[in-house]
């Protein structure tokens, strides 16, 4: 059942809308949210939320409980590929838990944190941005570690990254709903204004079985995709690879590879001269999670990040 | 005056990004002076600008004071200016909300590190800003409350209003809260509109600037700025707030500066289609009208205008 959880009006002939579509099956009563398109040019989430749809329309009867599914949480953002909402400068990640009495956008994330609430499981999917390329991982607060490593695993992702805290993120969707006591996992992978069907696949399949493992799906999903563990980062073991020179950013490698310490990553060109101007190389020896996807770079563009082995 | 290159940076494609500080007089590091950070605040740049060129007149007359260092930059994002973005251009993020920075960190980081670096150490620090709630304001200063703001010299500048806020978890990378944080007496000097140059807003906010720098004695006293106002002043969140009960074509009858009294007509929200009147805006309360939208589109329950009643 669709419904709307959010309807205002805009200046001229038309609704601002957030709508999600309700599926219900079994007697159960735990209910899970799959929310995504907080950030308008991040676009893997709208694969998995399609293939889910499909899944309980094809299986109603494995559903026992509530699957809840919000693709789109910043409409107008990802019908004109606007990272944040159109007209208001803030990051919608970054006005939670919202006002009532606030800016429009305030008010509309209170009503969603409402609307949120209570559920007994919240993924809110994330595609990086159009510049860094993300192997399938969930991001996970320290504070919220104990608690969410667990189900964390059952998503079968490469990749838990449990980072540290910061004063900033108590504003995101997941630390505004975890400190109600819902539980959210952050799920981040490939990159901005494209379509990963594998990584999709694999989440889709993480997501039922995380249904699985809480009750809420009668059947165990082909997991054979997937690993059988994710590599749980620990605090501080991260490394970031930032440019230090301006230009083009050329790379042969891929995510989601074991690099060497001080084996080369890629380099940064110069169109107008065909210098090299940075041969960019591992500091550590790893797992290389994130990757430069958009090759134009300035100083202190973000290049790769890796997970100390 | 010196003139110096706080920061540069190459680019790929455009000249280099540079950051330029005009330095006066020689000695203990007094006041900073900060202009647009945001490529839409020409306003901030021009009052800068003009206060470069007074501090100039001032150190010709030797009007300084004798070991007080003073320093302007009137800009520190000159590429989101140039091509008409308000963001940094490559990746949309805001120099203003990277603070304290990171050197080794993202591009608007290291630029962030670079300017906090510059700018640290000084008794008094002056951002000229502007809010993420865009309209025109009255001229007032600015204070996140952090425990370290001070509210009585606040009122030194003589503006009219003095607006402390509570700081939410997203100001907190704000240059404002962490110059506080660092021990500067930080002020964020506020009025007119982004996008345009009111010229009247200017120059009374450059105004309050020799004002202040009178008063805490940086300048000897023949520059006789006029008293300016004692202020009001007041929590953000006592402002009676406006919103558009309806959404529509915004037309105002009144504007940022006007006094008001209850029951007097602000605005009509239009029917964008049919032009009849959806909603009759009216003061709920006394006062003068501290905010009031400059945007010619209502979207419902959006801030239309704020009074401060005090
Ligand atoms: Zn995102």
């Amino acid at each position: 059942m669709i419904q709307t959880i959010v309807s205002t009006d805009l200046p001229v002939d038309e609704k601002w809308q957030i709508r999600k579509n309700v599926l219900t099956g079994g007697t159960g009563k735990k209910r899970i949210c799959i929310v995504t398109g907080t950030h308008g040019d991040e676009l893997e989430g709208q694969y998995v939320c399609y293939r889910l749809n499909r899944m309980v329309a094809e299986h109603p009867e494995w559903l026992d409980g509530t699957l809840e599914i919000y693709p789109a949480l910043n409409p107008l953002g990802i019908d004109s590929i606007t990272r944040g909402i159109p007209g208001f400068d803030l990051d919608m990640n970054r006005i939670f838990p919202g006002a009532e009495e606030g800016t429009m956008a305030e008010s509309l994330v209170h009503r969603l944190m409402l609307d949120l609430q209570g559920a007994d499981m919240v993924i809110d999917i994330h595609s990086s941005n159009i510049f860094l390329r993300e192997i399938p991982q969930v991001r996970i607060n320290v504070n919220t570690a104990d608690r969410l490593v667990p189900y964390a695993q059952w998503l079968r992702m490469d990749f838990i990254w449990v980072h540290e805290a910061a004063t900033v993120l108590e504003s995101t969707l997941a630390h505004s709903l975890n400190s109600l006591g819902t539980p959210v996992l952050v799920v981040e992978m490939g990159v901005g204004m494209r379509i990963n069907h594998g990584y999709c696949e694999r989440l889709v399949d993480g997501i039922l079985h995380l249904m699985y493992q809480m009750g809420m799906w009668r059947e165990l999903p082909d997991l054979s995709r997937s690993p059988q563990e994710s590599i749980v980062s620990g605090i501080g073991g991260v490394e970031f690879v930032n440019a230090e020179a301006s230009g083009v950013f050329l790379t042969e490698n891929r995510n989601n590879e074991l690099v060497e310490q001080g084996e080369e990553i890629g380099c940064i060109v110069s169109p107008l001269t065909g210098e090299t101007l940075q041969r960019v190389t591992a500091p550590a020896r790893g797992l290389m999670f994130t990757l430069r996807a958009y090759p134009v770079v300035y100083e202190g563009s973000l290049l790769a990040r890796i997970y100390k082995m | 005056m010196k003139e110096e290159i706080i920061y540069s940076m190459s680019s790929p494609f455009r000249d280099d990004f540079r950051i330029r500080g005009f330095r006066f007089g020689e000695g203990e590091k007094t006041l900073a002076v900060v202009g647009s950070l945001r490529g839409d605040e020409v306003q901030q740049l021009h009052t800068c600008a003009q206060l470069v060129k007074t501090l100039q007149q001032i150190e010709k007359r030797k009007g300084l004071t004798d070991g007080v260092e003073i320093l302007v930059i009137p800009s520190a994002n000159p590429f989101s200016m140039n091509i008409g973005k308000r963001f940094w251009a490559m990746d949309g993020t805001d120099i203003n909300r990277m603070f304290p920075g990171y050197r080794l960190g993202e591009t608007t980081q290291r630029i962030a590190d670079a300017l906090f670096k510059a700018l640290q150490g000084y008794q008094y620090g002056v951002q000229m800003a502007s809010s993420y709630v865009a309209g025109c304001y009255m001229p007032h200063v600015k204070l996140l409350h952090t425990g370290y703001e001070d509210i009585q010299t606040a009122g030194l500048f003589g503006l009219p209003y003095v607006c402390v806020r509570q700081p939410l978890p997203f100001d907190t990378t704000l240059l404002n809260y962490n110059w506080q944080i660092w021990e500067t007496k930080a002020y964020s000097l506020y009025g007119g509109s982004n996008s345009t140059l009111d010229m009247q807003v200017s120059r009374e906010v450059q105004s309050a600037v020799v004002r202040f720098m009178e008063r805490v004695g940086l300048t000897v006293a023949d520059c006789r700025p006029s008293a300016g106002y004692r202020p009001v002043v007041f929590d953000e969140s006592e402002l009676v707030c406006i919103k558009a009960p309806v959404s529509g074509i915004f037309f105002a009858f009144r504007k940022a500066g006007d006094m008001v009294n209850e029951g007097d007509l602000l605005a009509h929200i239009i029917h964008p289609y049919k032009g009849t009147v959806e909603a009759v805006i009216t003061a709920p309360a006394g006062g003068r009208l501290f905010f009031s939208s400059d945007k010619f589109l209502a979207l419902q329950s959006a801030p239309l205008f704020k009074i401060c009643t005090a």
